[in-house]
Parts: structure tokens; C-alpha cells; sequence
């Protein structure tokens, strides 16, 4: 092994602002896909528990098309093939305004919106019927029941599984890389084409991950601690995660 | 829209792109099966190790663990792509690359199914064996695991649905699997709307196909069902 370490790589030249970039685009690309995926979610995870069927089976057939192709099948999908399709007035304002940061942000929206459907439908599903019931005989219609009682409490149960998606979505961000992204992986496969130093690039990228990781777990953790219902939840004893 | 480029590159997109057979070492079940049952064993060795009571092991298989669940499976098989040859000197195939990857990766999400399994076999089977004399290796092979084994079978399934979307991921370092052929013929053909469909439907028929499975061994091993 003659592989001679040289850590200042990092921050010498633009490889430090090419990381913090990376860091930039990764939070950003996350952001806007994590408002997609959880206005997807929510919608067809409350569709799915309503008693209309024909609702019930559109948001079913989301969610079962949408979860089980790969995201980097829907990367390209959405960069190379839809394009072609949409009007000239939108092609135009996604070619000046980076239009594979927006079909990326939206083939995660899209794809962890079917994973956060699942969620929130397991939330619904654990709040006891009584509640939909009290909610009804208060005079609330079903839109109102949802929106001011259900969907309240839902939120509230579902913060460990709903942190495991985002860490999820927030990882898979990376995929982006693969339609042009400059996002952190991007970034650090950048500097390991510059500088040849595969060893610390890498480490560098790995390193920023856990902390951005552990973070968004350290900040969900305080919340669930700070949103827990009295009485109807205990860690480890939720019955939902 | 023009579907005709799907059938003039049906054999192609299948034979060489899912399955593996062709000019290319390539395929998406060639990786993918392999990459299960690798990992599926070091997964229960280090499942097992979470389990031990040496705390030197559990300390070193939770970091695993943990470590390899906080990473984009992307950033890990880079790893193995550019490090392995700036230290050994030479570069690895894609395949190996990529299969190194895929097991190490997911033996650290398969480790805590088979954690989970083993911990919903009821303390009495341990007593149990204990007491007939059996040493731990031998409780572990013939009472424990074989029980254990049947609890995760579903959640198997489900991780092996993850492990075959994922291997779309080879296609980024060049291996020929069903996602980097498409690419291929779409380098030709210029159709991407057709071809990343198709490939969308054939990834969604062989995922959803096993989901069902997976929900089918969950009622058939249900025990409040008997």
C-alpha cells in the first residue's frame, strides 16, 4: 500500500466551497422533495382510510406503483422522458431554471410520498375508533373531522416512522447525482476526479451524512418528546412504528 | 409514442439487463440474488453478535450497524469503487464492486430483521433447550434460529423487494444491469419515455409480485389464524 494521506484537499482551493455547496443542494433538493412527498402522503394516506372506495383504490394504485419502481428508475423518468411531453412555455422555464433540480426534488416527492402514505395510513389506523365517532357526533363533517381531530393526532403518533423516511429521503437524495445534481455525493466524486484523493473525499462526504443523520434524529427525538400525547403513548410501546 | 422500440429490444433489455445472460457480466437477478444470501449470512453473523453478551462485540455490531444506516447506499459503493483502487493500485470489476457493496450495505439492515426475529421467540425455547442440555451453539442452530427463521421470512421478502430496487444503483459505476441497459438502447434509440416506462413496469411486476407473496407468508405463518 503506498497511498500517501493528504487532508488538506478538503479545504485547499475550491474544494472547501464545492463541499459546502454539495451540503447547500443536498439540504435544498431535500427540503422541496420532503413538501412533496408529505402533501402526497398525507393526501392518499387519508384517502386510503376513508370509506369511498373508488378514492381508497386511486390512492392504493399511487402508492403501489410509485414504491416499488427504483427512484433512480423515476429520476430518469421524470428528467429524460416527461419533458418531451409538457408544454413549450414550461419546458422553456425549466431549462432556465434548472430543470433537473426540479425533476429530481420532484421524483423524490413523488417516490417517498407513496413511503410517507404508508405512514401516515398506520397513524390513522392506530387512533381508536372512538375518536372518529366522538368527531361525528360533535356535528363535524368528514373533512372537518380529519383535518381538526384525526389528522392532529395522526401527526403526533407517527414522529419515529416519519424521521426514518426523511433520514431515508434525505440519503436518497444522492441518487440525484446520477441526472446531473450537484449535490453533496456529486461534490465529492468532483473532488475525487480533481484531486485523486478517493480516501478523503469520501470520508469527508460519509462524515457530513452521519451528522446531517444524527442531527435531524437528535431534533426529531426532542419533538417527539415535546409532541408525545399523556396517556396514549410510551417509547418503544406505540404500536405504530 | 412509439412502443416498437420495447419489442426490437425485448431480448436485450430482459436476457442481458435482468437476468444477466450476454456479451456484458451484467444483470439485476445476477446481482441481486447473490447479494441476498451473502448478505442475509453476514447479517446474522452480526445480528447474532448484537445479541452477545460480550460487550466488545455488541459495542462493534451496533456501530456497524448504525454507521452503515446513516450512509446513501450510493456514497458506499463509491466507496469500494475509487477506494479499493487508490489503495490496492488496481481497479476491481464492476461486479465485484458492486457486490461487495450490496452485501456490506445490506447486512446492516438485514442484521436488525434477524435481531427482531430472534427476539420474538419467547424465553421459554431458550429455558427450554437449556434445560434438554444443549450448548449455546446448538440451542442457537437447533431450537432458536429455526423459529426465528420462520418470524422473518416476511420481513425478508420485504428487504429483498429493497435489495432488487437498489441494484439499479450498479448502473452508476457501469455494471449492465436492467436500468443501465435501458440507458443503452435509449444512447441508440433516443426514448426515453418508452424505455424508462417499460423498465419501470418490469421493476414494478417482479417488487409487487413479492410484496404479495410477502403479505401471503404473513397470514399463512399468522398463529392466531390456526
Amino acid at each position: 500500500m503506498n497511498y500517501h494521506f493528504n487532508w488538506s484537499v478538503l479545504w485547499s482551493g475550491q474544494t472547501g466551497a464545492w463541499l459546502l455547496h454539495g451540503v447547500v443542494m443536498t439540504l435544498e433538493i431535500s427540503l422541496v422533495g420532503w413538501f412533496i412527498a408529505a402533501a402526497l402522503g398525507i393526501l392518499s394516506g387519508a384517502l386510503r382510510t376513508l370509506p369511498i372506495l373508488p378514492l381508497r383504490w386511486l390512492a392504493a394504485g399511487y402508492v403501489e406503483f410509485f414504491r416499488n419502481v427504483p427512484l433512480l428508475v423515476w429520476m430518469f423518468f421524470w428528467y429524460f422522458g416527461v419533458p418531451p411531453f409538457l408544454p413549450q412555455a414550461l419546458q422553456d422555464w425549466l431549462l432556465d431554471h434548472g430543470a433537473e433540480f426540479w425533476a429530481g426534488a420532484f421524483a423524490l416527492g413523488v417516490y417517498h410520498g407513496a413511503r410517507f402514505s404508508e405512514v401516515i395510513r398506520s397513524g390513522i389506523g392506530a387512533i381508536p375508533k372512538t375518536q372518529f365517532e366522538a368527531a361525528a357526533s360533535t356535528g363535524l363533517t368528514t373533512a372537518q373531522a380529519y383535518r381538526l381531530v384525526i389528522l392532529p393526532i395522526a401527526f403526533r403518533l407517527i414522529v419515529p416512522p416519519a424521521t426514518n423516511e426523511t433520514l431515508n429521503l434525505l440519503k436518497n437524495s444522492s441518487v440525484a447525482l446520477t441526472i446531473g445534481v450537484a449535490e453533496l455525493t456529486f461534490q465529492v466524486r468532483q473532488i475525487e476526479t480533481y484531486s485523486a484523493k478517493a480516501f478523503e473525499a469520501l470520508a469527508a462526504g460519509t462524515v457530513i451524512y452521519l451528522v446531517l443523520c444524527l442531527t435531524i434524529s437528535a431534533v426529531m427525538a426532542r419533538i417527539e418528546r415535546q409532541t408525545a400525547i399523556p396517556g396514549m403513548i410510551t417509547r418503544g410501546n406505540t404500536g405504530v412504528s | 409514442m412509439d412502443f416498437q422500440v420495447i419489442v426490437n429490444n425485448f431480448a436485450f433489455l430482459m436476457l442481458q439487463g435482468f437476468l444477466g445472460f450476454g456479451a456484458f457480466a451484467g444483470g439485476t437477478l445476477r446481482l441481486a440474488i447473490p447479494a441476498i444470501v451473502l448478505g442475509f449470512i453476514l447479517g446474522t453473523a452480526i445480528g447474532l453478535a448484537r445479541l452477545a453478551r460480550a460487550r466488545w462485540l455488541y459495542l462493534a455490531a451496533a456501530a456497524y450497524v448504525e454507521f452503515f444506516r446513516g450512509v446513501p447506499l450510493v456514497m458506499v459503493i463509491f466507496w469500494f469503487w475509487f477506494i479499493v483502487p487508490a489503495l490496492m493500485g488496481k481497479s476491481l470489476p464492476e461486479y465485484s464492486v458492486a457486490l461487495t457493496a450490496f452485501v456490506m450495505f445490506e447486512a446492516a439492515y438485514l442484521a436488525e430483521i434477524v435481531r427482531s426475529g430472534i427476539q420474538s421467540v419467547p424465553r421459554g425455547q431458550v429455558e427450554a433447550a437449556t434445560a434438554t442440555g444443549l450448548a449455546h451453539g446448538q440451542m442457537m442452530r437447533h431450537v432458536i434460529l429455526p423459529q426465528a427463521l420462520r418470524n422473518m421470512i416476511p420481513a425478508l421478502v420485504t428487504q429483498f423487494i429493497v435489495l432488487l430496487k437498489d441494484t439499479s444503483l450498479a448502473s452508476i459505476i457501469g455494471y449492465v444491469d436492467l436500468t443501465k441497459a435501458a440507458q443503452i438502447v435509449n444512447n441508440r434509440e433516443i426514448r426515453p419515455f418508452e424505455l424508462y416506462l417499460f423498465i419501470a413496469i418490469v421493476y414494478w411486476l417482479s417488487s409487487y409480485g413479492m410484496s404479495r407473496y410477502a403479505r401471503y407468508c404473513e397470514y399463512r405463518l399468522d398463529p392466531s389464524r390456526s
